[in-house]
C-alpha cells in the first residue's frame, strides 16, 4: 500500500506562555496511516504540542494544517470534528458515569466522512454527525422513530470498542473507580469511539507496571493496524516508543532536538545527553540493550 | 426500548391516579401545586444537576411565565392553553437573550450574574406599570389551572424531560458538566450544550409559572423573588444533583411540608431550613444522590445483562 499523503503538518508552530516558551518553532509531518511517537524528558513540552494540535490552546506562531486544511484558528471542539481524537496524560473521564457511557457519549458524534470528502482529502467545514449513531432533538424527546433503533446501534458499538480494549465485564462500572490502567485503556476506547483520522495518544503507559505496559503496546500496535488510523503518541518512556513506532520526534525544553527512526535516534548525541546528561558510560548502558 | 417504554407507561400511570384519585377540594390543590412545583424543578434540575449550572434566578423564568399567560388571557382573551405554552415559550426567549453573553461563565460566576438577571427581570415587571400593573401584582386570572390541567402538563413534561435525559442530549449535558475540556475534545461545542440546558429549563419554568397564575388567581412580582429562586435549586440539591426522580421527590416531599405546616405558617421557613439541614447532614449528596429511583430496584439496574456485569455490578 503505497499512501505518502501527508495528514498533519506542524510549521514552525511556538507556543509561549507569558515569558515560558513550552513549545518553540517546532515542525515535523505525519503521514497518513503512520504510527509516530513524541519522547522527550519531563517538561519538553510534548503535552503542549497535543494541546496546540487539538486546539486547547492556539499557537502564539506558526501553523498546523491537517488534511491539507489550516486548522490554527480552530476552537478544540472543531479541530476535533475534523477528525482528531485525543486522550489525556492526566485521566479526563466522566467518572461519575459508567464506562459504557463514557463510549457511548463519544460514539454519538461519531463522524461522517463522505466519499467525496475524502476524495477531496479534507472536510467541509459544515460538520454532520453520522446520521446511523445521531437522531432529532424531537425522536429525543418522544422516544420515537429511529431512537430505538440508534440508541441500540450506538451502544452496540461502544461495546464493541469496550471489548477492544478489554473492557467488557467493567461496561457498567463508573469510570472513575475503575483500576488507573483500565481507565487509560477507556480513554483509548472513548477516543476510538469517534472514529478518528488521526489518534493522539498522551502518556498512555503513565503510571502502569510492566505488564500492563507491554499489553498496552499489543493494543496499539492492533488498533493503528485494525482501524488503519494515523496514531501519533506522547512517552517520556523511551522503550515503549522505541519498540512500536518506526518514526519518532525528540524534544527538550520545547524544540525539537532529533527526529528519525528509532536507530537514528538512540545513536543521536543530543537525544542521550538530553535523557542522561553527558557521561559516555551511562549512553553505553541505555543503548545496549 | 422495553425499559423506556416501561418508564412513559408508569409516568401516565402516575399521571392518572393523580389525575383521578378522589380527593377533597382542599387536597386537589395541593396536587395541582406539587404538579406546578414538580415542573419547575425538573426544569431546574436539567440545568443545575445535570449540566452542573447553578441558578439563583430561574424564578424570574416563572414570572414571565405567569405574566405572559395572565396578560393574554386576562387582556387579550386568549385561551388558557396557547396562553400557557406562550409563556414557556417567551421565558426561553429571554433565556436565549440572556444565555447568549453569560453562558460562558462558568461555576460559580454564571450563579451571581443569574441573581442579577433574575432580580432585574422582577424589577422590571414590577415597575412597568401600565402593563403589568407593577407591585400591586395582576389579579383576575382565570382559575385555568384544575387538577386535570396541572397533572396533564406535568405528565406530558415528565415523559418529555425523562426521554431527553435518556438519549444524546442527556449524555451530551453529562459530558459538559463533568469535564469541559473532555467533552470539546468529543467535538461537544459546550457553551451550546450550556444553551441548550438553559432554553429547556427556561421553557418548563416557564410552563410552571403561567400554571401558577391560574392556580392563584393572582400574581404579584414578590411571588418571584430570589426566595423562590433559591427553594428551586434547593429543592434540586435536597433531591440529588443529577438524579430526576430525586427532584421530584425532593419537590413532593418539600411541597408537602410547606403545606402540611400552613397552619403555622410564620415557623414555615424554619422548618424548611431545619429539613435541608438534617439532609445535608445524613445525606449530603441529596436524596438519591446521583442515582434515579429505579437504580435502587436490582432487576431494572443497568444496560448489560447481569451475568456479564457481574463482575463490575458493585459500582453505580
Amino acid at each position: 500500500m503505497i499512501n505518502s499523503r501527508v495528514l498533519l503538518e506542524l510549521d514552525g508552530v511556538d507556543m509561549f506562555f507569558g515569558g515560558v516558551q513550552a513549545v518553540r518553532d517546532m515542525s515535523f509531518t505525519i503521514m497518513d496511516s503512520e504510527l509516530a511517537g513524541i519522547i522527550g524528558p519531563n517538561g519538553a513540552g510534548k503535552t503542549t504540542v497535543f494541546n496546540v494540535i487539538s486546539g486547547v490552546y492556539s499557537p502564539t506562531a506558526g501553523s498546523i494544517w491537517f488534511r491539507e486544511q489550516d486548522i490554527t484558528p480552530l476552537m478544540a471542539y472543531q479541530v476535533n470534528r475534523l477528525g482528531i481524537a485525543r486522550t489525556f496524560q492526566n485521566l479526563r473521564l466522566f467518572g461519575r458515569s459508567s464506562a459504557l457511557e463514557n463510549v457511548m457519549t463519544a460514539t454519538q458524534n461519531r463522524y461522517r466522512y463522505s466519499f467525496r470528502e475524502n476524495l477531496r482529502g479534507h472536510l467541509s467545514p459544515s460538520y454532520r454527525p453520522d446520521p446511523d449513531y445521531s437522531y432529532s432533538f424531537v425522536e429525543s424527546l418522544l422516544h420515537v422513530r429511529n431512537w430505538a433503533g440508534t440508541e441500540k446501534r450506538i451502544r452496540e458499538k461502544s461495546m464493541e470498542l469496550l471489548d477492544r480494549v478489554g473492557l467488557a465485564d467493567r461496561a457498567n462500572q463508573a469510570a472513575g473507580t475503575l483500576p488507573y490502567g483500565m481507565q487509560r485503556r477507556l480513554e483509548i476506547a472513548r477516543a476510538l469511539a469517534l472514529d478518528p483520522k488521526l489518534l493522539l495518544l498522551d502518556e498512555p503507559a503513565a503510571g502502569m507496571n510492566p505488564e500492563e505496559v507491554s499489553a498496552l503496546n499489543g493494543l496499539i500496535t492492533g488498533i493503528h493496524r485494525d482501524f488503519k488510523l494515523t496514531t501519533l503518541v506522547i512517552e517520556h518512556h523511551m522503550d515503549l516508543i522505541m519498540e512500536i513506532c518506526p518514526h519518532i520526534v525528540c524534544m527538550n525544553f520545547g524544540a525539537k532536538i532529533a527526529e528519525g527512526t528509532p536507530e537514528e535516534i538512540q545513536n543521536n548525541a543530543e537525544v542521550l545527553s538530553a535523557y542522561l546528561g553527558d557521561e559516555p558510560d551511562a549512553h553505553e548502558e541505555a543503548v545496549g540493550r | 426500548m422495553r425499559k423506556s417504554l416501561l418508564g412513559n407507561a408508569a409516568f401516565v400511570a402516575l399521571g392518572l391516579v393523580l389525575a383521578f384519585m378522589p380527593l377533597s377540594g382542599y387536597e386537589e390543590g395541593i396536587v395541582a401545586l406539587l404538579c406546578i412545583n414538580c415542573i419547575a424543578a425538573m426544569g431546574v434540575s436539567l440545568l443545575t444537576g445535570f449540566t452542573g449550572i447553578f441558578s439563583l434566578g430561574h424564578a424570574a423564568y416563572m414570572a414571565l411565565g405567569a405574566y405572559t399567560a395572565a396578560i393574554m388571557t386576562v387582556r387579550y382573551g386568549v385561551h388558557w392553553l396557547p396562553a400557557i405554552v406562550a409563556g414557556g415559550i417567551i421565558a426561553v426567549l429571554v433565556a436565549w437573550l440572556i444565555g447568549m453573553p453569560t453562558l460562558r461563565l462558568t461555576g460559580d460566576y454564571y450563579a451571581i450574574a443569574s441573581i442579577g438577571l433574575g432580580e432585574a427581570i422582577r424589577l422590571i415587571l414590577e415597575n412597568w406599570q401600565s402593563f403589568t400593573r407593577g407591585a400591586r401584582g395582576f389579579p383576575g386570572i382565570d382559575s385555568y389551572t384544575n387538577r386535570a390541567v396541572s397533572v396533564g402538563f406535568f405528565t406530558v413534561l415528565g415523559i418529555g424531560m425523562f426521554n431527553l435525559i435518556y438519549s444524546r442530549l442527556g449524555r451530551e449535558l453529562k459530558a459538559s458538566r463533568d469535564d469541559r475540556v473532555a467533552a470539546s475534545l468529543m467535538g461537544f461545542h459546550t457553551p451550546a450544550s450550556r444553551m441548550k440546558a438553559l432554553l429547556i429549563s427556561a421553557f418548563y419554568c416557564g410552563i410552571a409559572g403561567a400554571l401558577l397564575g391560574g392556580y392563584m388567581n393572582f400574581i404579584q412580582p414578590s411571588m418571584f423573588d430570589m426566595m423562590k429562586s433559591t427553594e428551586l435549586t434547593a429543592v434540586v440539591v435536597f433531591g440529588g444533583l443529577g438524579s430526576m426522580s430525586g427532584t421530584l421527590l425532593g419537590s413532593a416531599a418539600i411541597t408537602s411540608v410547606m403545606e402540611y405546616f400552613r397552619d403555622i405558617s410564620q415557623y414555615r421557613m424554619l422548618i424548611y431550613g431545619l429539613l435541608l439541614v438534617v439532609i445535608m447532614v445524613l445525606r449530603p449528596e441529596g436524596l438519591l444522590g446521583d442515582r434515579e429511583l429505579w437504580a435502587f430496584v436490582p432487576s431494572l439496574r443497568g444496560g448489560v445483562k447481569r451475568s456479564e456485569a457481574r463482575e463490575g455490578g458493585e459500582g453505580r
